[in-house]
């Protein structure tokens, strides 16, 4: 019950942090409108509709994903210059409770950049927002985020012991939109990249959605990326007690 | 709880290591603190003080889990800091001084709500908890701005607030009086008081002579990683007994005429402290040696402001004690 509570006011609490910076802010304004411009232009010549509105929701998960990279290591990051990295990790907790409300407030704010995708899409270029399973799509978003917290929380694992976490957080970015099929479908990339992209959740996810949007079967897609993120919970559970030691000797918990 | 001190360290030791340079990496290592062993009894009220880098933090952190020493030992209420983490983690508070570590683009009330989550305190006990606290410190009514709209001394306010939400046994408290100004640093002096005469144990550094003097029991100090003195603040300041010491102010004294200061006959040691446009000049000397008036003769041609000769203070006894270490 407590533990709940925790999760719950502590994912509210780092949302408001979150959505509160102006960076976030600005940054919130400007990609959406990038990512469904850039959806339209590169599927405008297929000429299917369906084709565009899931290369919008392809565009909006890649936002998602972004926040939840750039906010796992960025909260981290940020949390560690002001000087609350040290604050949180001193609570009576199991590091995973302090920690996965944090990814999943970043995967929350990532959610505002799909939305928006979707609604710029709709008012600057007409795209006709008809999915084929609405309300699957609407239970793919919300494990979607949730999946992609816990994903999350296993980045965040490194990100407590690193110092240099952003510079890995960068690297990160696109080569997880491409490998997991967010803007082109996985069968135009090379072989090897199947199996990277068969254990990473981002992938079925971004397929429960694709199905849910142009047809097909959503839930065995979902049912897996759920099941590997919850593996990642677990996995990231496990990572991060043994991460928060490491930094208590290693004194990374403070800058200096 | 079976033990009778709230902290015991033994023999800490804290050595930093740090690799700077990508392409060609350089070990560097700080040995912070260098065998520190204390104890501090249950509702006791104990002074960290020492010279800027001599490991004060060094050791409040060891002792608060957030690092684990090189070796040496540490119990918290009677519970080991490095195997027994959350037992110790349950009960203690932690302050630092400064305006980091709270969230900033949160009100008040939303940092004390997510602490009071995060220890666990019983939901239908946080309202009330959190307006006492607020009215401890002082920010009640301005708990729903922003943090990052208040001023320093709010902050630290906040920061003890804080610390104090899980009504914890032990408290530490590193140079909590920071950017606080005279009247709350008196304030902020009352409660640290009362929590001690209500049985908090409290582990506090500053550099602030007059308030380690008016609160602590016992004040160790320490210098280079290792405690050189220990004792109640009239033991320590016994340590200058025998001494007197002269205060001359001055404006634009040379080194020279420091260092020949140094010399005169029956001096221990000099200090000079810059204070804005004039430079404060302190000069320890055995008691029964009057240095006054060779101490101005030293000093002949050059600007003097007030001229001050006075029983030796526990910033004496302390400076005494750091310097002997040096
Ligand atoms: N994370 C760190 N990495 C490397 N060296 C460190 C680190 N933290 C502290 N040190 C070094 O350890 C020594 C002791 O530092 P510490 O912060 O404990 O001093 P302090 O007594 O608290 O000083 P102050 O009065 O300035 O707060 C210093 O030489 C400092 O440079
Ligand atoms: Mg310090």
């Amino acid at each position: 019950m407590s533990t709940l509570r925790l999760l719950t006011v502590g994912t509210l609490l780092h949302v408001k942090q979150i959505s509160r910076s102006p960076f976030e802010i600005a940054i919130a304004l400007v990609v959406p409108v990038v990512q469904a411009t850039l959806a339209v232009y590169l599927f405008r010549s297929s000429g299917e509709q369906h084709r565009l509105l899931e290369a919008a929701v392809g565009a909006g998960v890649m936002g998602v994903w972004s926040s939840v990279l750039f906010g796992s290591g960025g909260a981290i990051q940020g949390q560690r210059w002001q000087g609350t990295l040290e604050m949180i990790m001193l609570a009576p907790r199991r590091p995973v409770l302090v920690v996965l409300p944090i990814t999943i407030a970043t995967g929350l704010t990532g959610t505002y950049a799909l939305l928006a995708t979707l609604v710029w899409g709709r008012l600057l270029y007409g795209i006709r927002l008809d999915f084929a399973h609405p309300a699957a799509f609407v239970v793919a978003a919300v494990v979607c985020v949730v999946a992609l917290g816990m994903f999350g929380l296993l980045l965040a694992a490194t990100f407590v012991l690193m110092r240099n976490a952003n510079a890995l957080a960068n690297t990160l970015e696109y080569p997880v939109w491409l490998v997991s099929g967010m803007l082109v479908p996985i069968t135009v990339l090379p072989a090897w990249t199947t199996p990277i992209a068969a254990v990473l959740p981002t992938t079925w996810g971004a397929r429960a959605l694709r199905e849910a949007t142009s047809g097909g079967p959503v839930w065995p897609s979902l049912g897996i990326c759920l099941g590997i993120s919850l593996l990642c919970l677990v996995l990231g559970g496990f990572a991060l007690t043994h991460v928060e030691r490491r930094a208590r000797a290693a004194a990374t918990l403070a800058l200096a | 709880m079976g033990s009778a001190y709230a902290i015991e360290a033994e023999e800490l030791r804290r050595t930093y290591r740090a690799r700077t340079g990508w392409l060609k990496p350089r070990r560097t290592e700080v040995e912070a603190v260098r065998g520190v062993t204390f104890t501090v009894g249950r509702g006791e009220l104990f002074g960290l003080l020492g010279p800027n880098g001599a490991g004060k933090t060094t050791t409040i952190k060891m002792l608060n889990t957030l690092l684990i020493p090189t070796s040496g030992r540490a119990r918290v209420c009677g519970h080991d800091v490095e195997r027994e983490t959350r037992e110790v983690r349950r009960r203690i508070g932690y302050v630092f001084g400064g305006d980091r570590g709270l969230y900033d683009r949160l009100s008040a009330l939303d940092n004390l709500r997510y602490f009071a989550e995060l220890y666990a305190v019983p939901a239908r006990e946080q309202k009330g908890r959190i307006a006492e606290l607020l009215d401890l410190v002082g920010l009640a009514g301005r708990e729903r701005e922003r943090v990052e709209g208040y001023s320093r001394g709010m902050r630290q306010r906040l920061h003890i607030a804080r610390g104090l939400l899980h009504s914890p046994d032990v408290l530490f408290l590193d140079e909590p009086s920071i950017g606080v100004d005279p009247v709350a640093a008196r304030e902020l002096r009352r409660t640290v008081a009362d929590l001690a005469s209500t049985g908090t144990t409290v582990l506090l550094t500053t550099h602030y002579m007059a308030e380690a003097d008016e609160l602590c029991d016992r004040i160790a100090v320490i210098a280079d990683g290792c405690i050189q003195a220990l004792g109640t603040p009239a033991e320590l300041r016994r340590r200058a007994e025998g001494r007197r010491v002269v205060e001359v102010e001055a404006y634009g004294v040379p080194e020279s005429a420091v260092d020949a200061l140094r010399g005169l006959p029956g001096v221990r040691e000099t200090a000079v402290e810059a204070r804005g446009a004039l430079q404060l000049l302190t000069v320890h000397s055995d008691a029964h040696v009057d240095v006054q008036s060779d101490v101005l003769r030293e000093l002949a041609g050059i600007r003097l402001g007030r001229v001050d000769s006075r029983e030796p203070t526990l910033e004496d006894a302390y400076v005494a004690i750091v310097s002997a270490a040096a």
